[in-house]
């Protein structure tokens, strides 16, 4: 197992027009897909928001990484095929919510791709979110790509004790991880405890007032951004009411076990 | 025995970490790798199970190209412990730890039991056996990973940094212990920057520096040249430096560790003190 699908999700410093907009317009842009993919279980319209995402990729020069992202996410893509195939109501379904799923994975791994976590915090500041909080959530971010790396060393040290991910039937696949999941989480909680003692050691919260060197302005390539975001979900919320979508036919019937 | 022969290695998008490497490691030897962060040491050791392969040239375990086998099948004989013993503890009971290993590789019930109860009583934890990894001290811990390796009797045993986060006498029972298991005839390969500890182990020392084989010999012939250490970030270990300052009381330079040194150190002074006329003493 290979989690460098993560690096999907990592900031890499670019010189191109999308990394160089506010991240609040970003964060507005990567909201919109969010919402207009949750809005819609069309299978087409989902496609079409997955591919109208896909510009901004090349834009921002992020193409391969973005690839990676998504072929990371093939394995909870199947699975929620799967799931929704088995239990929910028709193969039309899972498909739309698969789509679903990489529409909305897709919007984040651009978001995540293009905006620093310094950026990220300030913009959190600016629009007055508590430090304690901004902070907190950009520290999350930044701690992403060392949880991949201890991630994949516990997959390496399972492994090397005889565990094999791929082996066995569904159900045991889905065991084959709770050894992977349980030192990645007590890691997890040693490293926040060890971070809070030592930000506490540095006098974190002293101040009740914060001042930042930089601060962020919107310029008009942010307003285009923003402007596009509002057009595109008028669009979507029009679509949904007054167009008629055509429908996907499968002419497949997965037989009911439950 | 382990051989590496003209191996090569880069992690996707990355510098060369191997460059053309070349080892030799018989049964029954007792190993070192040692040199700077970055050297490739725990890169060329994860080649010996599995966990990575060659991009060029070839490794094989007991004459087994690991290209031919799954990471599961090639640890069924070579047990890598991993530095951190937080990153593969996650059982309920310090027991159940050892088990996991033996039912991966398909071993019996009443083997099991009887393999996890004879482990934890050489490794000084059966009193634990049944009480959450999770709660035991950092050496705890470390002893559990350990065992949690041994229980299956690896043929090939590779340990990487074990003496981080040791005190002095946790030291020292860990070299017993891995004096030990050379007289079992295993094969002990350790990946460490701890010189002092080499120097009292005297394994075979390996000295990597960018991705390649620059020293190959005796810990005394490694350890006491500068100009090797030098190129590998390390430093000669304490005893080896006095012996070095002393070399001109005819001292030998094969002494590296404080116990040949003290031994030594007490028998010049006893000569010393034996030649002086008897009014002086």
């Amino acid at each position: 197992m290979s989690l460098k699908f993560v690096e999907g999700f990592k900031f890499t410093r670019i010189d191109s027009p999308i990394h160089k907009l506010d991240p609040r317009a970003k964060f507005i842009l990567t909201l919109g897909f969010f919402a207009a993919s949750l809005m819609f279980t069309n299978v087409y319209a989902l496609l079409i928001i997955f591919v109208a995402q896909i510009p901004g990729v090349l834009l921002a020069k992020t193409v391969s990484r973005w690839l990676r992202s998504m072929r990371g996410g093939l394995f909870l893509g199947v699975f929620i095929f799967a799931m929704n195939a088995i239990f929910g109501t028709s193969l039309v379904s899972s498909l739309a919510f698969t789509l679903r799923f990489f529409a909305i994975m897709s919007s984040f791994s651009f978001f995540f791709m293009t905006t620093s976590a310094d950026d990220l915090g300030l913009a959190l500041e600016q629009v007055h979110v508590p430090y304690s909080i901004s902070f907190t959530f950009t520290t999350a971010v930044r701690l992403v790509p060392t949880m991949a790396i201890d991630a994949q060393t516990v997959v390496d040290a399972q492994r090397s004790r005889g565990l094999e991910l791929d082996k066995g039937n569904f159900i045991k696949r889905i065991k084959n991880y709770i050894p992977i999941l349980i030192p990645l989480i007590i890691s997890a909680i040693r490293r926040s405890v060890e971070l809070a003692e030592a930000l506490e050691s540095r006098a974190f919260g002293a101040t009740e007032e914060r001042t930042s060197i930089v601060t962020l302005t919107m310029r008009l390539p942010d307003y285009l951004v923003v402007l596009a975001t509002i057009i595109g979900l008028a669009l979507a919320v029009y679509v949904y009411f007054r167009v008629p979508l055509p429908t996907l036919v499968i002419p497949v019937q997965i037989p009911r076990i439950f | 025995m382990i051989s590496v022969e003209n191996v090569s290695f880069n992690y996707p998008g990355g510098p060369e970490v191997l460059h053309k490497l070349n080892l030799r490691i018989n049964d029954g030897e007792f190993v070192a790798i040692m040199g700077e962060n970055g050297a490739g040491k725990t890169t060329l050791v994860k080649m010996f199970n599995g966990l990575l392969r060659p991009a060029q040239g070839r490794v094989a375990v007991d004459n087994i190209d690991t290209r031919e086998k799954s990471v599961a099948q090639l640890s069924r004989n070579v047990g890598l412990i991993f530095q951190n013993p937080d990153h593969q503890l996650f059982a309920e009971t310090v027991g159940e730890e050892l088990a996991f290993s033996l039912r991966n590789f398909g071993f019996k019930e009443e083997v099991i039991q009887r393999r996890v109860t004879n482990l934890l009583t050489a490794l000084d934890l059966d009193r634990y056996a049944t009480s959450s990894p999770f709660v035991l001290s950092g050496g705890e811990r470390k002893r559990v990973a350990l065992a949690a390796i041994l229980v299956w009797d690896p043929k090939h045993i590779i340990m990487d940094e074990p003496t981080i986060g040791q005190d002095y006498l946790q030291k020292d029972r860990l070299r017993n212990f891995i004096m030990q298991l050379g007289s079992q005839g295993k094969t002990v390969i350790i990946v460490t920057h701890d010189v002092e500890f080499v120097a009292e182990c005297k394994p075979r020392v390996v000295l990597l520096s960018r991705g390649r084989v620059i020293g190959d010999g005796s810990a005394v012939e490694i350890l006491t040249n500068s100009q090797l250490l030098d190129q590998a970030s390390l430093v000669m270990p304490q005893i080896a430096m006095l012996m070095n300052e002393l070399k001109d009381l005819a001292i030998p330079p094969a002494i590296i560790d404080a116990y040949s040194a003290r031994e030594f150190l007490k028998n010049k002074l006893r000569q010393l003190i034996a030649v002086r006329p008897p009014k002086e003493r």
